[in-house]
């Protein structure tokens, strides 16, 4: 009786080994099949049967992928408008996310909703009125409009959403004792409530950064010179001159694209997936 | 003088309300309140700029027409709207938006609420687990469609394994049915992590102490999760299929780097379509038109998920 039961714990405890890695699957294995193949020669990428590993693996595709575009310059583009989004948004969410959740003016309310529609309207529906505006201002192929409407827009109304969650669920009294000793709302905001928020300004953070780092379509639509591409739009570029896909070319940039986020990932791995989970989408 | 005091205009968010500081004077409220409104200005002034000022725009190009001559609008009233009415194309593309988002946010709920309830857990290896499923989050977007692009190749990886046992796989992205599905399923696995992060801390925010009283009561554990699990878990639920629908209506990387609309019309969602009469053909107030469209559509979920939260949710703080 007691072995029986000993003996279906195991089954199911192997049933769902089994299961889980099959569904790993589809997660993992591409991104293990983008890094082997960007070491493979042209000729070896769609080999049959397919494999893993290359039976002559070289580095050429990654100097490649910066002999055919301004590679590195693009890199560091998408890196420090990144940066400077996610200053920006930080900065901005966690005044205003602190003032719709603490401080009593007229009007609060309504300019909260207001904000919050910032979420709602996908960047589809402004992208054509907003190009026109930059085209007034000068700003088309430039980095502006993709630092101005990240770090104002959706991505920094979802941060202040975060912060107001966080501040109202924070105790006020450390604050209150903090004004009963002079300091006004300025330094009670800097001195107080923000270095209680880290765990909410890391959500904000990565949150952020992901987003900016992920822009794809307005890249696509301001930026013309290549030497101001940011990766994801540099990524579809490596065809040839037919049209043709340069795969390998194509996949060791991916690859230099993507491994800094998933160190960085694997590193802070608990913080990433704990800050998401408290930014306040917890209902 | 009838100076309501800002406290009457408290809307009832709760937590928020009351233990301010008793008594102060007026000054001290007035520059507070002019500190809430320093505090917020740059967040509410982006949001006019950014957003409300270009969704009026829109408004207003989708009565005009553009002059590919002059360079000008040319004021047309109902045109576009009439235009759209009569679009051959958009039916098909309203279809296959329909089906795009309607399978992603199916597939991404259940499978992710799925991996939550399976890896809810203590067992050896949980963490590496949780770590996989998440792992494509912190992919980008467009790298992760180029390798499963790179993969759905007519004589790429997918079609190699299953020639390996015997299968002869179709050309995933030449053929309607199948490039639909794989613009869904890799859209799908690139972002079912987050749902299941999300799903895991709303199914730890679950009291231990309900399981156990059902447990002893003798409840099965399917009547526990449809009795407990589910409805303490469903604002976190609503508010996910919203989150990921909305995203799905904008998922335009994914569709232009896979399929880029096709085969034909197959895979052109709104979104897509949108961007091609705007910038691909230069039709402004048509674009215009057509976005706005999609604005609507987001704002009905909106307000559909809203009313249903009323009705549905039965547990919130």
């Amino acid at each position: 009786m007691r072995t029986e039961h000993r003996t279906r714990r195991v089954l199911r405890r192997i049933a769902l080994y089994v299961s889980l890695t099959v569904m790993a699957l589809p997660f993992v294995v591409p991104t293990l099949w983008m890094v082997a193949s960007s070491f493979k020669p042209l000729n070896e990428i769609f080999a049959s049967p397919p494999s893993l590993f290359s039976a002559s693996p070289t580095t050429a595709a990654y100097a490649e992928a910066f002999d055919f575009q301004p590679f590195a310059r693009q890199y560091f583009n998408s890196v420090y408008i990144a940066l400077v989004v996610t200053a920006t948004v930080l900065l901005v969410s966690a005044l205003a996310g602190y003032a719709f959740a603490r401080i009593r003016f007229p009007g609060r309310n309504p300019l909260f909703i207001t904000v919050l529609v910032g979420l709602l309207v996908p960047s589809e529906v402004t992208i054509v009125p907003l190009f026109q505006m930059f085209k007034l201002a000068g700003m088309v192929d430039t980095h502006w409009p993709l630092i101005l409407v990240t770090a104002f827009a959706a991505p920094c109304v979802l941060a202040t959403f975060v912060m107001r969650q966080f501040f109202i669920a924070l105790p006020v009294e450390l604050e209150e004792a903090a004004r009963l000793d002079g300091l006004g709302r300025f330094g009670t905001w800097w001195r107080i409530a923000v270095p209680l928020a880290k765990p909410a300004l890391s959500a904000v953070a990565i949150l952020t950064f992901l987003a900016s780092w992920n822009l794809y379509l307005e890249p696509t639509v301001y930026l013309t010179s290549p030497e101001l591409f940011t990766l994801p739009q540099a990524l579809t570029r490596f065809t040839d001159a037919y049209g043709g896909e340069m795969w390998n070319t194509q996949l060791a940039a991916a690859t230099m694209t993507v491994v800094p986020v998933v160190v960085v990932f694997l590193v802070a791995q608990r913080q990433f997936v704990e800050s998401l989970a408290h930014t306040g989408l917890k209902g | 003088m009838t100076h309501t005091r800002p406290s009457v205009r408290e809307a009832p968010t709760g937590a928020s309300r009351g233990r301010a500081a008793p008594r102060r004077s007026r000054t001290s409220r007035r520059t507070d309140a002019l500190a809430g409104y320093l505090f917020v200005a740059p967040q509410v002034l982006g949001v006019l700029v950014f957003v409300i000022v270009p969704v009026g725009l829109a408004m207003w190009y989708s009565l005009n027409e553009w002059n590919v001559f002059t360079g000008d609008l040319d004021f047309v009233g109902g045109d576009n709207y009439t235009a759209a009415l009569n679009d051959p194309q958009l039916p098909g593309v309203l279809g296959a938006t329909a089906l795009f988002s309607g399978g992603v946010v199916v597939f991404n709920i259940a499978l992710g609420l799925a991996l939550a309830v399976m890896l809810n857990r203590r067992f050896r290896g949980v963490a590496l687990f949780r770590t996989l499923f998440f792992s494509p989050v912190v992919v980008s977007v467009v790298a992760w469609t180029l390798v499963w692009g790179f993969l759905l190749q007519d004589n790429g990886g997918v079609n190699g394994v299953l020639a390996m046992v015997g299968i002869d796989g179709p050309n995933w992205l030449q053929n309607g049915p199948t490039a639909m599905a794989s613009v869904t399923f890799t859209q799908v696995v690139r972002s079912v992590g987050i749902n299941m992060v999300l799903f895991l801390a709303a199914l730890q925010g679950v009291p231990k102490e309900l399981y156990e009283a059902a447990r002893v009561d003798g409840a099965s554990s399917r009547r526990i999760f449809t009795g407990i699990t589910l409805p303490l878990i469903s604002p976190t639920l609503l508010l996910t299929a919203i989150i990921t629908i909305v995203g799905a209506l904008q998922s335009f990387a994914q569709i232009a780097v896979l399929t880029g609309g096709g085969p034909g019309l197959s895979t052109t969602v709104l979104v897509f379509y949108v961007f091609q009469q705007t910038f691909g053909f230069n039709d402004i107030g048509y674009g215009s038109t057509l976005a706005l469209m999609l604005l609507t559509f987001v704002m009905l979920l909106t307000v559909v998920q809203w009313q249903l939260r009323r009705k549905w949710v039965t547990y919130e703080d």
